[in-house]
């Protein structure tokens, strides 16, 4: 039985696509057939990630429209053949597809492949309906800040009223000094707030930057990073593994701000 | 004399910008989640103390009604201290005890029977 999963956060530029790219190539890499979906039509990216951009040739929108087979708009992965692209019109907007067409597509793609990743605009609306509609499952991505959460929150509660049960969280972005200095908040407070079980923290890291530029997922790096390491341990819970959850603060925790905590915890 | 002066150089947690964040996410968060107009609120208040007023009476200064969230269930909290419990005699509140005012309630219909209301509760 294959998954149907969306990766979706209401709020834009929290690492919705980023998540997507990172988790399609590690369940490739572990020998999985995957298709990833770019939901955002209008406004895609999830094929300048993977650099599979000079490969899209038919998009979603022209197997609808009945210009192409849907084999014929996959885009195959140059370094990957388990990893295949189905990349979104881009001179479209969200209207041009309704979520009858996008559970019909979904489906067929369910039936070949065992995980179909699909990436969610941001937002509410119809991209979001569409994103959603075939999904059984969703990953919830935030970053530990208050507009992140809030949008978070009310995704939460759209995909509960949409009959998607299984849901789980992502943090993204966290930077643990400025945790320790009680500027931001901890993957506990955000946990806490919106109560959804949580498969993976990811620190925030300007390798991703660099991986967003060559157009190579993180995973793919030959010198591993912490956020390359935590897309990895998501993919490996998102296939029923136990992996611990990294320890963020040993790297990062300065001399003085270990003076301080021996010194709060003891007298207060 | 001392802590004061520590607490000087490590503040406590209540002043920081990740406690007023979470303070902040928490209250605008239970208002998302329940949704529901304060207007609403407040008639389904009156109808349920009216509802219970007829059998028993209410000690309405320290009444607390609320709607709360916890791990994404929403509860509506009442509790409602009884007073006295109305012996089958009583038609309507006793003046002087429960004063209409107070609780905002339509005055209860004089002529209602005890089977009446009775009738109601098995419903």
């Amino acid at each position: 039985m294959s998954r149907i999963i969306v990766i979706t956060s209401g709020k834009g530029g929290v690492g919705k696509t980023t998540t997507t790219a990172n988790l399609g190539m590690t369940l490739a890499r572990r020998n999985r057939k995957v298709a990833v979906v770019d939901a955002d039509f209008g406004l895609r990216n999830l094929d300048l990630l993977l650099g599979l951009e000079n490969r899209v040739v038919y998009t979603a929108v022209d197997v609808l429209a009945g210009q192409c087979r849907l084999e014929q708009a996959l885009v195959k992965d140059k370094r990957h053949p388990n990893l295949v692209l189905l990349p979104a019109a881009q001179n479209r907007t969200k209207d041009a597809v309704n979520p009858d067409q996008m559970k019909q597509l979904v489906n067929a793609l369910a039936k070949v492949f065992d995980y179909v990743l699909i990436d969610c605009p941001a937002g509410i609306e119809m991209g979001f309906q569409n994103a959603i509609v075939a999904a059984r499952e969703a990953l919830i991505v935030t970053t530990p800040e208050i507009s992140a959460v809030r949008d978070a929150d009310r995704v939460v509660g759209l995909l509960e009223a949409n009959s998607i049960k299984k849901t789980q969280l992502i943090i993204n972005r966290i930077r643990p000094a400025m945790v320790q200095a009680n500027d931001m908040m901890s993957v506990e407070d955000v946990q806490e707030i919106l109560a959804v079980p949580l498969i993976g923290v990811v620190p925030d890291d300007e390798r991703v930057i660099v991986s967003t530029n060559r157009g190579e997922p993180l995973v793919l790096a030959e010198t591993p990073s912490l956020a390359g390491t935590a897309f990895d341990h998501i993919a490996r819970r998102l296939e029923g593994e136990k992996v611990e959850f990294i320890d963020l603060n040993a790297s990062n925790d300065s001399f003085f701000s270990r003076i301080r905590k021996a010194l709060t915890t003891k007298l207060f | 004399m001392l802590i004061e002066f520590l607490e000087r150089f490590f503040p406590r947690s209540e002043d920081n910008s990740r406690q007023q964040v979470k303070n902040r996410l928490k209250l605008v968060l239970a208002h998302d989640r329940t949704d529901i107009p304060p207007q609403a609120l407040e008639a389904m208040r009156r109808e349920i103390l009216e509802v219970v007023s007829r059998y028993v009476e209410l000690d309405t200064s320290s009444m607390e009604f609320a709607l709360e969230n916890h791990q994404r269930t929403t509860a509506l909290i009442a509790n409602l201290p009884i007073r006295r419990v109305r012996s089958q005699a009583d038609e309507a509140p006793v003046e002087g005890v429960v004063d209409p005012g107070n609780l905002e309630l339509e005055p209860l219909t004089p002529n209602a029977e005890p089977a009446n209301a009775e009738s109601i509760a098995l419903e």
